[in-house]
């Protein structure tokens, strides 16, 4: 039974975008993923918005303060088995922002990681790589 | 907030429809609206009493962290306020640091950084009208917009290497130089854009676009003035503000005739995204004139940038920019060893935001969705809406997506 729900979500991933503080570059992108050019909804992807409803957490962002407790509540609202994709340099590695008290992450040090796709931002095709490589390797 | 209540309003009670609690705690993300803010919105019913605005969740320290590294650490850190208008952060920022150094950049510089600049606004412009027809349910025009926002985006990459986080500005002038090839591109893709755009206004000014936003979210004059509104939003109301206009920085000075200053007297949501629309025309203009007049020459000073940002004396500048959104203020002091001693940094949307608070008063809930976003704020995670009916004070809150759901409903009654 596990096994079909899993095979299910390959074709389908639906995803929950979050925003931990980020510059609005990644953002954008991860939209621009879904216009015309990139067409991320190829692969049966679909923006939702509710983390109940997810299958894929993109998160995008240093975690800022603020944010800290409710990354930790969205990540435990999204069903299991879940994906967390990391977009972007500083919500892999905390880069340019390093060094600010009112940041707390990385994201990888608060909850676990299955695939960074860095770069600032990271271009669309970056970003509908990182979801398509995540899905695959976790659901299959 | 207790309000009295006769007998009759019980009744009315009985027939509203309640709303279940529901709490999500981030807004279902529409991802080009940005910079968190969570809006505590009161109901009476249907109609909208007051509003309130939370900020914050964002802060990253940059102003802070700015202090604590050289000039050229910061210029990129600063690019990173805004993924939108990152050019003009740092061209206002390194425009002070000229300014206390005393460096006047080649004229090739200045003109690039001002192509750039009205690219930047061009491809603003495109994505807010964009999330403009989103909101008010109209998907293939979104999809439209952010194609031939693509085209920009491409411009962007040929000359500067990136889509979003360009990194054009460098000590004294620019980092990277327009092939004549390049120009042709620009030129031929400008002419598609503005194909488009044209397209995209005929859409705009038909009869259902309009019908279904005239009216809204009117800001009027007097209250523009008084809110000290900046850009697209003020223009809208009548205010006759541009700084390119006002106080020419780059190479706004050569190329005053090239453009006017777009005013539109309703300050409802229409006119606000009229404006935006006729911007993008005029800043295609201001890039063709560029191509025309670029001079020829170096594009930056031969020396080294560190060793440019050492000889830089202690001393404090104001500066200002039209960004996409508006004027950007940049406060900088310089410590004399390379670092800075202080940055402040007012953007557009903080000037912007509260005039929220007198558009929204009176409008329907479902026409919120609308009227924020047609003051291209930079809101993201949390415009989740917090609603307070008036009549019991209880506080619920609503998501964005459903509100969209009744914006859809309330259109497919019309």
């Amino acid at each position: 039974m596990f096994r079909v729900i899993s095979d299910s979500r390959v074709k389908s991933p639906w995803l929950f975008h979050l925003n931990t503080g980020s510059c609005n570059g990644c953002d954008i992108e991860i939209v621009a993923a879904f216009t015309p050019r990139y067409d991320l909804e190829r692969f049966g992807c679909l923006p939702v918005g509710s983390p109940r409803h997810a299958d894929v957490l993109l998160i995008t962002g240093p975690v800022t303060r603020q944010m800290l407790p409710r990354l930790i509540r969205v990540y435990e609202q999204i069903p299991e088995p879940k994906v967390v994709v990391v977009v972007g340099t500083c919500a892999s590695s905390g880069s340019p922002f390093l060094g600010s008290e009112m940041i707390e992450g990385p994201v990888d040090r608060i909850i676990p990681v299955d695939i960074y796709v860095i770069g600032c931002p990271p271009r669309p095709e970056a970003i509908v790589k990182g979801i398509v490589t995540a899905v695959m390797r976790k659901f299959r | 907030m207790v309000v009295e209540r006769g007998v009759e309003k019980e009744r009315e009670k009985e027939v509203e429809v309640e709303y279940t609690r529901l709490r999500i705690p981030f807004g279902p993300v529409h991802p080009a609206l940005k910079e968190p803010v969570s809006l505590r919105v009161a109901v009476r019913g249907e109609e909208v009493v007051d509003v309130d605005m939370v900020l914050g969740h964002v802060h990253r320290g940059i102003e802070s962290l700015a202090e604590s590294r050289n000039i050229v650490q910061t210029l990129y850190l600063i690019e990173r306020i805004c993924g939108i208008c990152s050019h003009s952060h740092t061209t206002c920022f390194i425009q002070a640091i000229e300014d206390i150094s005393g460096i006047t950049p080649p004229d090739r510089a200045l003109y690039l950084r001002t192509l750039i600049f009205e690219m930047e606004r061009l491809h603003s412009h495109l994505l807010l009208l964009g999330v403009m027809a989103y909101e008010i349910g109209f998907d293939t025009l979104f999809m439209f917009m952010w194609h031939v926002r693509e085209r920009v985006l491409d411009l962007f990459e040929k000359i500067t290497g990136n889509r979003i986080h360009h990194a054009m500005n460098t000590i004294g002038g620019v980092r990277w130089d327009l092939t004549p090839e390049m120009a042709e591109e620009v030129n031929a893709q400008m002419r598609e854009i503005e194909k488009s755009i044209r397209y995209i206004r005929d859409v705009f000014t038909d009869g259902t676009v309009e019908k279904r936003i005239c009216g809204l979210g009117v800001l009027g004059y007097g209250e523009a003035v008084k809110l000290c509104v900046v850009g697209p939003t003020a223009r809208g109301s009548g205010v006759n503000i541009d700084v390119r206009k006002d106080h020419p920085y780059a190479a706004y000075d050569d190329l005053e005739g090239e453009f006017s200053v777009i005013v539109e007297r309703g300050g409802d949501v229409y006119a606000r995204t009229e404006t935006r629309i006729l911007e993008a025309l005029e800043s295609i203009n201001v890039a063709r004139a560029i191509l025309d007049r670029l001079p020829s020459g170096p594009i930056r000073p031969e020396e080294n940038v560190f060793r440019l940002m050492r000889k830089i004396p202690e001393g404090e500048s104001v500066l200002l920019v039209e960004a996409p959104r508006g004027e950007l203020l940049h406060f900088v002091k310089t410590d004399g060893k390379g670092g800075l001693k202080r940055l402040k940094v007012r953007t557009p949307t903080f000037s912007n935001l509260l005039s929220l608070k007198p558009m929204l008063v009176g409008c329907e809930i479902a026409d919120i969705p609308a009227i924020v976003a047609s003051i291209d704020p930079c809101l993201s995670c949390t415009n989740r809406l917090t609603i307070i009916d008036q009549e019991s004070g209880e506080s619920k809150s609503i998501d964005v997506d459903r509100l969209r759901r009744m914006v859809r409903r309330k259109w497919m009654r019309r």
